[in-house]
């Protein structure tokens, strides 16, 4: 090994050193920023390493693509607004993904035919897993932003045309992995991930976009992992597998918070069979006035706020952090309960609070705050439905029987800021709204909160 | 990719696997938009094996062009992953001095 190639392998290792190391500081809001500055030390060190290490000869595809790419990356790390949090990552798993994708095929066109057996598994994986990740990632970031329809998409025998996709495609790679000349079959191969790609994520509503996020997530980081073994790179290897265990975690946590096994989100279509089993609730839904909503808020003495996607669509998280800091100022306390999958990926409901400066100690995970329910003088929920439905508790023939859920039923009141009489994402009846210990205050989240917080001024 | 290198690969991934999994695990419900936010960012890194196919001597121009695009979507996902990790990490620190604040 010549001198560079020594620099070149040291700078990978410092690289997967500060990657771990800036993970573990994401242990804690404190020394997660700190973390990450390292971690953006070892991906420049790792770029540096192999600009000098391999032999670059042309410049002439680098410099451009590399000006590109960070011209778009710096637009998207300013301008992209926390409320579409959800579809950027969507579009970076996508991207991340597809130069998996892209390298997998680069590296067949220069060395198809000389490689062994085991380098053909390796990339077999890096393009499936680049491929579908690519498209699904690209379905679900057009669902998030609302260019494709959000409700499941579904027809008779879907998953029998998915798994025969799924089976097309495995049938592709051994074929090449036996035949690695045949050009077709590989190029078929990634023709047939393309396309499962899309057709998984097309069936799964927005609701189960927490666990779908996560899995492409996970899926990323496995074809990043994958590039690592075709080009015999450790430090893609290590960085790869970190991405893809991270997301594995996320999504079995996703999962659990749902009480849903993997399967079931991936081919179970929820909400299709949704009209046989929503009993209609009975009994009326009360409304109440903005002023006596706002009497009660003033003169509780525990107030926890519930907020769901619907705070994220109204972009309502400014509003409720300025009705929480004028209750606070009168001497309430003040809370934000936080579900699991409330929104459409892990955190995202944190990091828009976090954005309208609301303080993380008031950020509430779901069993620190249970327990503190009937202790609550008013619960008020902001475009939550399904984290909030208490017949995931009490009703086992529901479509979300055990579920984790939030118990705001058992506080003393409950407000319930929702948009309509309609029924929730899920289209499942919520018993909440029917209890005697709920007022329903209708309209736009942002817009309430607003007069809300106007109305407790004049109490 | 002879036997002896696979099988360092193998306990490379192996060892990572393990590393992430008491690492990520550890990770509070609060951070895991930025989590997932930084590990896209990290996979990024697979913008080096995109380097070497945009640049290398004697690779066909098919070869450099796939490289092109992909240092492209690479390096977004690199600057742009970093960039939002830090914009979101950023308002989960700014609190406490303004909690403070507030409390005067």
């Amino acid at each position: 090994m010549n001198p560079t190639t020594w620099f070149m392998e040291g700078t990978y290792l410092i690289a997967s050193v500060l990657f771990v190391l800036a993970l573990k500081g994401m242990s804690h809001p404190e020394t997660a920023r700190r973390g990450m500055f390292l971690a953006e030390g070892g991906m420049l060190a790792a770029i540096v390493g192999t600009l000098i290490g391999t032999h670059i000869v042309t410049w002439t595809w680098i410099l451009p693509g590399l000006a590109i790419g960070s011209v778009i990356g710096v637009w998207m790390a300013i301008f992209v607004p926390m409320t579409a949090m959800p579809q950027r990552t969507a579009l970076s798993h996508a991207f991340g993904a597809f130069a998996a994708a892209l390298v997998g095929i680069g590296e067949f066109v220069v060395r198809g035919s000389e490689m062994n057996g085991v380098t053909r598994g390796a990339l077999g994986f890096e393009i499936m897993l680049g491929a579908l990740t690519t498209t699904g990632s690209l379905i679900a970031a057009g669902k998030l932003q609302g260019v494709l329809e959000g409700k499941p998409i579904q027809f008779r025998g879907q998953n029998v045309v998915n798994l025969s996709i799924f089976i097309a495609m495995l049938a592709c790679f051994g074929i090449f992995w036996i035949h690695p000349a045949a050009q077709a079959v590989f190029y078929a191969m990634l023709g047939a991930a393309f396309v499962f790609g899309a057709m998984l994520v097309i069936p799964i509503g927005s609701a189960d976009m927490p666990v779908v996020m996560s899995l492409l997530n996970s899926y990323a980081g496995l074809a990043s992992a994958a590039t690592g073994f075709v080009l015999g790179n450790n430090v893609l290897i290590i960085a790869g597998t970190l991405d893809g265990f991270s997301g594995f975690i996320l999504s079995v946590l996703m999962c659990k918070a749902m009480n849903r096994s993997m399967t079931n989100v991936l081919f179970g279509g929820f909400g299709a069979a949704v009209a046989e089993a929503t009993a209609s609730a009975d009994g009326v839904m009360r409304e109440i006035s903005l002023d006596d909503a706002a009497m009660r808020l003033a003169f509780a003495t525990r107030v926890v706020f519930v907020p769901g996607y619907g705070l994220a669509t109204a972009q309502a998280q400014h509003a409720v952090r300025e009705l929480a800091e004028l209750l606070e100022s009168r001497g309430v306390t003040v809370k934000y309960a936080i579900h699991p999958v409330a929104g459409r990926m892990p955190g995202h409901m944190n990091v828009l609070l976090a954005e309208a400066n609301v303080p993380y100690s008031e950020l509430c995970e779901m069993e620190q705050i249970n327990p503190e329910f009937p202790t609550t003088d008013v619960a008020v929920v902001i475009g939550a439905n399904d984290v909030v439905n208490p017949d995931a508790r009490d009703n086992p023939k529901s479509l979300i029987a055990g579920m984790p859920i939030l118990e705001v039923d058992r506080a003393k009141s409950v407000i319930v800021l929702k948009r309509g009489q309609g029924r929730g994402f899920s289209g499942l009846e919520n018993p909440l709204f029917f209890k005697a210990c709920t007022s329903m205050l209708y309209g736009d989240a942002k817009s309430s909160l607003a007069h809300l917080a106007q109305a407790v001024q004049h109490v | 990719m002879n036997p002896a290198v696979l099988i360092a690969s193998v306990y490379v991934f192996a060892l990572a696997a393990f590393l992430g999994y008491q690492v990520i695990s550890r990770v509070p419900p609060l951070l895991h938009t930025p989590l997932m936010s930084a590990t896209n960012a990290i996979s990024g890194i697979s913008l080096i094996g995109s380097l070497v196919l945009a640049g290398a001597a004697r690779y066909p121009t098919f070869a450099h062009i796939l490289g092109f695009v992909a240092v492209t979507t690479a390096t977004i996902n690199v600057v742009g992953g970093f960039g939002l990790t830090d914009r979101m990490l950023k308002m989960f620190s700014k609190r406490k001095p303004r909690k403070k604040e507030a409390a005067q």
